[in-house]
């Protein structure tokens, strides 16, 4: 009898062990590139998956331009909003990896339903990154087409979207587009403390009983704001899946190329018809929840110095220069296109119009209403009696 | 011109059947809409002849409903729901509120959510409690939702294919208690040519007192004016069929001639759509009214045990009351 298992003589504690590394305990990562740079040739996920990947020297620096790029620009949104331009900002420091990598898994045909952070993974759907920025900026409420670049809007009530993409990945298979290696999936991006919601959970029901081809795609970063993983779950959340019937793994979310390997594999398995599966991209939040959140009240500072050492991005450069795939030139190349485009995204905010109030009566409805068209009406004209004065 | 006597249970699932047949991106989902048709046999048939990737049996969680629906939507399909009773679409609340409501506003017009909520509403069954409530004004209040409902059954049968046909997220509320109520349905008539279905119907002409109703309350209104017309009373009825946005340019017509105004309706009184339309009506009819406006509703409590229910309702006479104290000015 494994240690810990119920049964027998003895009663073990059904308490989950209270280790600092949280409720989950020891995760059990997929990892294909260690935080030292050392890449490891293949990994095997708890289903007995091999994991690999087979990059070109070429990809291999594509993805850490990713990587620069995606982080410079989250830090320049991070200080417009503390300069006062944007209204809020939700950084996806420390979880580029996790954005890069399932983010360039994707391919074109395939659909993907954000939370809030996830910008890494609009930046390589080929997104403008000033997007989300005029949603935080309060111009609008997210300006790209969900269609034209197979990216959904920006979803903020917690889990919500889970069970969107839960329904896009039916209507998949309703339209007879799995089955081949150039089906479609979905994956549906949330976080840990999503994992806690009632959408996600009839998510998690819906996508197995209708074998939906759909990746479920958890960033665990460790907190839902303030609330540890503790208060979330008492087993590691990839194991959630087995319970609702279907795979589950964790891959080191820090690590780009395990993560790439992983979510590559599980979207070709949904495309094959194979069905759902979760993926617990394990990583962490360096920054606070948003602009507006204070993390120096709920954790410590040596936890964020051990995951620092962990860092996405140290470990491909690391990666990149002892196997002389990258020479200095190209560090400083890079450097330089994210400091020049994170410029270029600043100055682009700052000149962001502030839209025509009566633009608020825009799209409510497809087909309007009468009842809008009399208050859009009266709105006009009492704001045309204020023409000449300096309202 | 083929007319036939269908109930408006029957007129509803001829509709569906009707949009399942002129667009094969329409989808009902539901629980239960599969073999068993439905609780109230709305669905009947229908998986039977589309498949079970067209009329889905759904698991048991409304919010998984909607928000998969929300996901078709996107995908390109028409997704018709079943919540099955009023009183279960509550854990779907958040979907409908804050997803399909806002979708198309969100996306500046980019997204377009065609769903149609189906809810069974009201009282007058006998049922447990949760099986008798009137959510309207919950939906009526919220942009982004457009809501009607139907009286009888032609109306079931082309408003149910009108909403489906139109890209507005709609709750289409269905009056339970009259889905047995039997009438004459044209079968034929093209869509195209229909009475628009964000329009009120005058349902009876007359000239003393204006009576607003809506679903399952029609019926009663129109009892009370037939008894009214035996005191030498006419009452003017107007079935209001959308609830969001409300087409009231016959209601202000009609109070300019008669004065008068009585409205009726299940839901509870207190910030009611009774309390929209008296507002609307007084900013109006100002000068024409004779009295206020008066609301006959249900009271302001939980939907109470079935053998009060009768008491709880609006009905013949307490219609009757509330027309005459408008005389009483």
């Amino acid at each position: 009898m494994a240690k810990g298992d119920p049964g027998g003589t003895t009663r073990s504690r059904r308490a989950a062990p209270r280790s600092k590394k949280g409720a989950a305990g020891d995760p059990a990562l997929v990892q294909l590139l260690t935080p030292e740079g050392e890449r490891i040739d293949s990994a095997t996920g708890p289903d007995g998956t091999e994991y690999r990947v087979d990059f070109t020297d070429e990809e291999y620096r594509g993805l850490y331009r990713d990587l620069v790029l995606v982080r410079k620009l989250d830090a320049e949104a991070t200080a417009l909003q503390r300069q006062g331009e944007l209204g809020l900002w939700a950084s996806l420091l420390g979880q580029e990896a996790a954005q890069v990598g399932s983010g360039r898994a994707l391919r074109t045909q395939d659909m993907a339903f954000p939370t809030y952070r996830e910008h890494g993974v609009l930046y390589c759907r080929g997104i403008d990154p000033i997007m989300p920025l005029g949603l935080f900026r309060g111009v609008d409420q997210g300006g790209w087409d969900p269609n034209e670049f197979k990216f959904n809007m920006y979803t903020i009530v917690i889990g919500a979207q889970t069970l969107h993409a839960t329904g896009y990945a039916m209507g998949i298979t309703i339209d007879g587009k799995t089955g081949t290696d150039d089906g479609e999936a979905a994956i549906a991006y949330f976080g840990d403390g999503a994992t806690s919601q009632g959408d996600v959970n009839e998510a998690f029901v819906w996508a197995s009983v209708f074998n939906a081809p759909l990746v479920f795609f958890c960033q665990n970063n460790q907190y839902a704001i303030s609330e540890p993983l503790e208060r979330q779950t008492r087993v590691p959340l990839y194991q959630r899946a087995a319970g609702f019937g279907f795979p589950g793994v964790r891959v080191d979310g820090n690590d780009v190329l395990a993560t790439y390997a992983v979510t590559r594999t599980a979207l070709d398995n949904a495309r094959l018809g194979q069905g759902p599966s979760l993926i617990e991209a394990y990583t962490y939040r360096m920054g606070a929840h948003t602009t507006s959140d204070d993390p120096t009240r709920y954790r410590i500072a040596s936890e964020v110095e051990a995951w620092q050492a962990k860092d996405p991005i140290a470990r491909v450069k690391a990666f990149l220069e002892k196997q002389q795939i990258a020479d200095a030139g190209f560090f400083a190349e890079v450097d330089e296109q994210a400091r020049r485009e994170s410029v270029h995204l600043r100055e682009r905010v700052l000149e962001m119009p502030d839209p025509e109030p009566v633009t608020m009566f825009d799209h409510v409805y497809p087909n309007g209403s009468p009842l809008l068209d009399e208050q859009r009406a009266k709105f006009s004209r009492y704001m045309e009696s204020f023409e000449g004065s300096a309202h | 011109m083929a007319t036939e006597t269908l109930t408006i249970g029957k007129a509803l699932n001829t509709g569906l059947r009707r949009a399942l047949e002129n667009d094969p991106k329409v989808i009902i989902m539901g629980e239960d809409v599969g073999k068993l048709g439905g609780v109230f046999r709305i669905t009947d048939g229908l998986q039977k002849d589309f498949g079970d990737q067209r009329v889905i049996d759904t698991p048991l969680a409304e919010s998984g409903i909607i928000g998969t629906a929300v996901g078709l939507a996107i995908r390109g399909y028409r997704p018709v729901c079943e919540i099955q009773f009023d009183g279960f679409v509550y854990p779907a609340y958040d979907q409908i509120v804050s997803q399909v409501a806002k979708m198309h506003y969100r996306s500046g017009g980019r997204l377009s959510i065609p769903m149609v909520i189906r809810i069974p509403f009201g009282g007058g069954i006998g049922a447990v409690e949760h099986h008798s409530e009137s959510p309207e004004a919950y939906f009526a209040h919220t942009a982004g939702l457009k809501v009607v409902t139907c009286a009888n059954p032609q109306d079931a049968y082309v408003m149910i294919q009108q909403a489906i046909a139109s890209d507005d997220p709609i709750v289409f509320l269905e009056p339970k208690r009259r889905y047995w109520e039997k009438g004459q349905v044209d079968l034929d008539a093209p869509l195209s040519d229909a009475y628009p279905l964000h329009s009120a119907r005058v349902v009876r002409p007359g000239t003393d007192v204006t009576v607003l109703a809506y679903g399952p309350m029609v019926r009663t209104c129109l009892e009370a004016a037939t008894a009214a017309a035996e005191d030498g009373r006419e009452l003017e009825v107007i079935d209001l069929r959308s609830l969001s946005p409300l087409d009231l340019t016959a209601a202000y017509e009609s109070v300019k001639r008669t004065g008068r105004v009585v409205v009726v309706h299940e839901a509870p009184s207190n910030i009611g759509l009774g309390a929209e339309l008296a507002a609307r009506i007084t900013e109006e009819c100002f000068y024409s009214l004779e009295s206020p406006v008066l609301r006959v509703t249900g009271f302001d409590i939980p939907y109470p045990a079935a053998r009060v229910e009768e008491e709880f309702l609006p009905d013949l006479d307490r219609v009757l009351d509330a027309v005459d104290r408008t005389f009483g000015w």
